[in-house]
């Protein structure tokens, strides 16, 4: 029988050139966040496939849905030529963009509105007595290889868009691309955090969170032009969802900013996405602390 | 230094309360109110109160799940709450109403699961699974998946789920709710077992004194948040001065029975309540009674925890 006292350290593994010591600790942490993310997700992927026939159909379901949407694009475009100034191989760069982003940002922790629903049943107790950040359980809570229906779906959409419009591809402009995909997952990423953070106060705040991200998502799959300029301000500097994929596109399609805003914030969606992170960040720590559980 | 050391420890929740329609009153409800006391490494310790005294409150925050309002508490040199992730590797938790296992997994997957995330060496985690596998008789269920094992078979899983990285303190939070008199006796018998072999000291809370009186010398009793009593049972027997009490059916309604350490205490028709002293036992009253009277049917009630806090107070 195993002694009581010999016990496994945690294996954080010899760093080669010794870090401060903080620095070490954040890097092994988040390391081992997302190892036991994988473990997390690869349990939920093998249970989805012991069902395997529901999962196909909700694969393809997902992928239906999320192709209607741009099917109802595409119906507009047989009858007009423009919309808001942009032609539909713009506009199927400006749905691909935002459609991609929300569809990673999804499948990586789209189940975290789960949370509110363990936040009320106090099942969130049995995730605080393991030894894995809360994050990366909660980001891996029913993880659902399904969402690669609108993924796959975005991407094809970005990939045919990226192809067909008239644009001279620079270098800039052809890296550009790879960045809005990375700036806008980490934007929807921090907002679906920021609504799960908020059910620690109420247990509304992932339908908030949802409005924000889906409807963020929808709303910027149009070109901003079709919107009143105070919407798109809110869009900017509330909801910081048009760093998504609008500003960005202005850039790589060659536009000028047609409300004349600064073309600075063609390039600011890394700052609105460390903003909205360091936010996100800050409400899930204070939430934590927060956790009441709940009484027998 | 002790294992477990809690000063002044309280806790307390804010309540919202309708009081009409458009009206809500928050009060206050103090769930530990200054509690303070000290384990040491391999203890056995019931820690016991009737509903809603404040022990679930007090194992969630010697777990970190919960902040404490006010007080200090340190689990083998670790404060729960600033340092949660880095305890949940000494310590182990049994929910008894609901399981920290994985609904759709089998066991077997359950556990597989934990050696990695506990990052259990294989060797060890083997050798621990077999064992518990045996002492917890979980052998058939390994492949079941948890959402199809009863009350008393989740328990005995979750149990072996919490000791499969050897922690050195157990939490059971009222493990034996909802079990069977035969499944109880089984889980006491490896709760000793596991104290005596490995020297894992155990905090367990319950609202039935039998769980206390076949396990632990040391009691901890709790009343509305306050640490009424901590000592040793036989002292807690003493000063709740609780008796146990015999039911007995005879066949022929008859007068007082008359036994050498019992009293009557009730009589109704051929039925009658005898009570003796809860730290004597049974066998000789019940072999007394069985040897003059005719006796239909016989049954033991113990202490309820509520009499015992009463007779506590009262003194
Ligand atoms: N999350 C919570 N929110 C509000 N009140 C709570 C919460 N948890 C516990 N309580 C209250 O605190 C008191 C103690 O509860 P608890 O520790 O669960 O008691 P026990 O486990 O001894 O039955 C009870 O009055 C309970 O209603
Ligand atoms: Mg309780």
């Amino acid at each position: 029988m195993a002694s009581p006292t010999t016990r496994t350290a945690p294996s954080t593994g010899p760093a080669p050139t010794p870090a401060p010591a903080p620095l070490r600790r954040l890097g092994g942490n988040l390391r081992w966040g997302f190892r036991a993310y994988g473990l997390l997700a690869l349990m939920w992927i093998r249970v989805s496939f012991t069902y395997r026939t529901s999962f196909v159909l909700l694969t393809l379901g997902q992928l239906f849905i999320t192709a209607l949407d741009f099917v109802a694009i595409v119906i507009m475009f047989a009858n007009v030529d423009v919309l808001g100034g942009f032609g539909l191989a713009e506009i199927a760069f400006l749905y691909g963009g935002s459609s991609l982003c929300l569809g990673l940002a999804d499948l990586a922790l789209g189940n975290i509105e789960r949370l509110g629903n363990r936040i009320r049943m106090g099942t969130f107790d049995a995730m605080m007595v393991r030894p894995v950040p809360l994050f990366a359980q909660v980001c891996a809570d029913e993880f659902a290889l399904r969402r690669l229906g609108r993924i796959a779906q975005a991407a094809a959409v970005l990939t045919w868009a990226t192809a067909s419009v008239d644009v001279d591809w620079t270098v800039g402009r052809a890296l550009m691309v790879p960045y809005l995909v990375a700036c806008g997952t980490v934007i929807f990423l921090a907002i679906f955090t920021l609504g799960a953070a908020l059910q620690f106060w109420t247990t509304d705040g992932s339908e908030a969170a949802n409005a924000f991200t889906y409807g963020g998502s929808t709303l910027t799959q149009y070109p901003l032009t079709i919107y009143p300029v105070e919407a798109v301000k809110a869009l900017t500097f509330i909801v910081p969802v048009a760093f998504v994929n609008w500003y960005p596109a202005l850039y790589i399609l060659d536009r000028p900013d047609p409300f004349g805003l600064p073309a600075a914030l063609q390039f600011s969606s890394p700052v609105a996405g460390l903003a909205l992170c360091l936010l996100a960040g800050l409400a899930w720590r204070t939430g934590v602390r927060r956790y009441r559980s709940t009484g027998s | 230094m002790s294992l477990i050391e809690v000063t002044d420890l309280s806790r307390t929740f804010e309540v919202r309360r309708k009081v009409s329609r458009f009206r809500r009153e928050v009060h206050e409800v103090r769930a530990v109110d200054h509690l303070s006391f000290a384990v040491g490494a391999g203890e056995m310790v019931g820690y016991i109160g009737p509903n809603g005294a404040g022990k679930s409150t007090t194992i969630k925050m010697l777990t970190g799940i919960l902040v404490p309002s006010s007080g200090s508490l340190s689990v083998a040199g670790i404060d729960p709450s600033r340092n949660r992730v880095e305890l949940t590797r000494r310590i182990g938790v049994v929910f008894g109403q609901r399981t920290t296992l994985w609904w759709d997994l089998p066991l077997r997957d359950s556990f597989e699961l934990l050696r990695r995330i506990y990052r259990i060496d294989r060797d060890r985690y083997r050798r621990n699974l077999a064992e518990f596998t045996e002492l917890l008789e979980l052998g058939d269920l390994l492949d079941t998946p948890v959402r199809q094992l009863s009350l008393g078979q989740r328990m005995r899983g979750d149990i072996a789920a919490a000791l499969l990285h050897d922690p050195e303190i157990l939490y059971l939070d009222e493990p034996t709710i909802g079990l069977d008199v035969v499944s109880k006796g089984r889980l006491r018998e490896f709760l000793r077992t596991l104290n005596a072999e490995r020297g894992v000291t155990l905090l367990l809370t319950t609202h039935d004194l039998q769980d206390i009186e076949q396990l632990c010398s040391r009691v901890m009793v709790i009343d509305h948040g306050f640490l009424v009593f901590d000592g040793s049972l036989e002292l807690l027997h003493e000063r709740g001065g609780s008796t146990r009490t015999l039911v007995v059916d005879l066949v022929d309604e008859a007068p007082p029975i008359d036994v050498p350490g019992a009293e009557v205490r009730k009589v109704e028709g051929p039925r009658q309540w005898l009570s003796f002293p809860a730290k004597a036992s049974a066998a000789p009253v019940v072999a007394a009674v069985a040897a003059s009277y005719d006796v239909a049917d016989l049954s033991i009630t113990e202490p309820a925890i509520e009499d015992v806090i009463r007779a506590i107070y009262t003194r």
